[in-house]
């Protein structure tokens, strides 16, 4: 069993409340922090535990932190992303519901390292239960004094509201993010300034994801050495996973990173292999933006190493032959799916998504939707796949912000791994339509499991 | 694309309680960064009349001191408010891959089927509508669906509990 610093007490009675959270120790860390500990010793712990953005982007949290700008006599702020909008991540979601507690601790010690004075959580607009599940804890947290003014005789005050969002994944992008928090379209601003520099109301502002932030908590009761102890190089600590697709048991998962990928989806302790006996096909390893790996490649690197759930191992082999952690959305296909027809899905995603600001993204994510809709229905050419490969490269890079290289990377990777089903897909227009092409040469190395009756 | 409905809609008055909620939000944001309110007073303004009508729009602007496009362009832009009216319950389920790969197609398959509208339309009583919409990060609990003004969630849906929540939804619209 690998260590659980986040959901370790996921099932504790009451955990949701905070008599229960207590119970198991909750908000020890803001007392630590804010008696014992300057905001730069708590930076300092951030730093030292090597962890890592939880959102997408893995970069460095404590080194985020220390580049907020500091000049005088302008607030400064903390924004919580729970846009939580990535197909196949609902971890969020998850750690919101079960235990609200940890993330307005996380918070509340964040917000002091930070010297913000006001901090928001920014949540998707349909999570209107989580809306009101967090609502219910600051209004309990503010009770016990944990916030509000003069938190704990400390002298340090602090408001935390929750927004809701309107329903568009590109306000999960950060900059788009504070533009909607401030009641405008969710456009993405042009960086630099970086939100450090110039973010909520022209304010320094640091944004991080809810689990980067939940995981502040147990990285000052342990300290930061301690937490880096955990993992494997630099991918350090535990990660929230969210499995979903054809797995026997589908749901959040905390892993110590490290662990390998066939570990992850056979063992019954995590996904508990692929569900109806079937064998898998492919995976989709950090959210749907992330490149999608065959069998083969999942599980074992070009080198032929045992690939691992880390930052380090899911992106070896670069484009090529990799992936990337992104979210820690898992996404596991058997051999009935169709890579085309899931390629297709995320174009339209995309597409739609798209805030139509730059044209390579507005243009190019309508141009691949519509050319993998017309090979999925067998209406395809044999030269789509240079032309999709096309858009996508000209899509890749020349944009605002990364949605676009977001839109890109699946539909590359599927060709790149999969062109031969694509290639079926207009040599057997007919039959692409009324049956799957199955597994061809990338199925996982692992035999068939015979579901055995009990 | 949304387009804000061009009709012949009488003024629009916000009641005393709803005015009292806007105010709490208000409250949240530095002074001068009222605009802020403006997406949670949207919800506010949708649960209240089940969707977003131009009267509507234009209320809240004078409410937040702001030009009404700024209300129409942010209204148009995010795909949660309605900008005609719904069905009484709007069933929402989500189409993206990871629910596809679980059945969400043949769900939506079924509720078209069942309600006898396609998507985006209303059935003959104003009962519901329905239409697909994209990851509600639920993944892992797929086919989901959502009903708003709350926004509570069915997952793990099959064709037979499609039918209990159709059922339901009508009994309790009949009470
Ligand atoms: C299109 C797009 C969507 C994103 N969606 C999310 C999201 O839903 N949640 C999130 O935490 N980060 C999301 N991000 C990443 C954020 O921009 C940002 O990097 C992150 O919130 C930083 O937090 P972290 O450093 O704690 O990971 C998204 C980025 C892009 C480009
Ligand atoms: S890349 Fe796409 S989503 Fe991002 S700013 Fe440009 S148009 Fe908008
Ligand atoms: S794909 Fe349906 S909830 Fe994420």
């Amino acid at each position: 069993m690998g260590r659980k610093l986040l959901l370790q007490h996921i099932n504790a009675p009451g955990i949701n409340t905070l008599d229960g959270y207590r119970q198991t120790g909750g908000y020890a860390a803001v007392e630590k922090a804010l008696k014992t500990l300057s905001p730069d010793d708590v930076v300092e712990e951030v730093k030292k535990s090597g962890l890592r953005g939880r959102g997408g982007a893995g970069f460095p949290t404590g080194m985020k932190w220390s580049f907020l700008a500091k000049p005088e006599g302008v607030p400064r702020y903390l924004v919580c992303n729970a846009d939580e909008s990535e197909p196949g991540t609902f971890k969020d979601r998850y750690l919101m519901t079960k235990i609200p507690h940890l993330l307005i601790e996380g918070m509340i010690v964040a917000s002091y390292a930070l010297g913000a004075n006001t901090s928001y959580i920014y949540v998707r607009g349909e999570m209107m239960p989580q809306i009101r599940i967090l609502e219910k804890a600051i209004a309990e947290a503010k009770n016990a004094g944990f916030l509000g003014k003069n938190i704990l005789g400390t002298g340090y005050d602090l408001e935390l509201y929750v927004q809701p969002g309107g329903g568009a994944y590109i306000c999960g992008e950060e900059t788009a993010l504070l533009e909607s928090l401030e009641g405008k379209r969710g456009n993405p601003r042009i960086k630099p300034p970086f939100p450090a520099i110039a973010g909520l109301y022209g304010c320094p502002t640091v944004v991080n994801n809810v689990e980067s932030i939940a995981a502040v908590v147990p990285i000052i009761n342990e300290g930061g050495d301690e937490y880096a102890k955990i993992g494997i190089g630099r991918s350090t600590g535990t990660k929230l996973i969210s499995a979903s697709g054809n797995i026997n048991k589908p749901g959040v998962y905390e892993i110590e990173l490290g662990v390998p990928v066939e570990e992850f989806i056979y063992s019954d302790e995590y996904c508990g292999g692929i569900a109806n006996g079937k064998r898998l096909k492919a995976v989709v390893a950090g959210g749907s933006s992330v490149p999608i790996l065959p069998a083969n490649l999942i599980l074992k690197t070009i080198n032929n190493e045992s690939r691992l759930m880390s930052y380090e191992s899911l992106s070896d082999g670069g484009f090529a032959t990799g992936s990337m952690m992104g979210s820690g959305g898992f996404i596991v296909f058997d051999e009935d799916q169709c890579i085309v027809r899931n390629t297709w899905n995320f174009a339209r995603f995309y597409h739609h998504e798209s805030c139509g600001q730059c044209s390579p993204c507005r243009e190019g994510t309508g141009w691949m939707e519509k050319v993998l809709h017309r090979l999925e229905y067998g209406h395809g050419k044999m030269s789509d796949m240079d032309l999709l490969v096309d858009v996508s490269k000209k899509i890749e890079g020349n944009t605002i912000c990364p949605l676009g290289d977001a839109a890109a990377w699946p539909v590359a990777s599927a060709i790149r791994h999969f062109r031969d089903e694509f290639e079926w897909h207009v040599t057997n227009a007919a039959e692409a339509t009324t049956r799957n092409y199955g597994l061809a040469n990338y199925a996982d190395p692992l035999p068939k499991v015979e579901k055995t009756e009990a | 694309m949304l387009r804000v409905e061009n009709t012949e809609q009488a003024p629009v008055e916000f009641s005393a309680a709803l005015i009292a909620k806007f105010d709490d939000i208000k409250s949240r944001y530095p002074e001068g960064k009222q605009k802020s309110a403006l997406l949670p007073v949207l919800h506010l303004v949708q649960a209240e009349y089940g969707w977003v009508s131009a009267p509507a729009m234009d209320k809240v602007a004078e409410y937040l001191d702001i030009l009404p496009i700024e209300v129409y362009e942010v209204a148009t832009f995010y795909t949660m408010y309605f900008m005609r009216p719904q069905g009484k319950y709007v069933l929402e389920v989500c189409r993206t891959g990871p629910c596809c790969l679980v059945g969400a197609e043949k769900i939506m398959d079924y509720i078209e089927q069942q309600l006898g509208v396609k998507e985006g339309e209303v059935t003959a009583d104003g009962l519901f509508s329905w239409r697909g919409v994209e990851c509600l990060a639920a993944c892992g609990f797929g086919p989901v669906l959502q009903i708003g003004p709350e926004y509570t969630f069915y997952e793990n849906l099959t064709t037979q509990s499609v039918d209990t929540l159709i059922a339901d939804l009508k009994a309790k619209a009949n009470n």
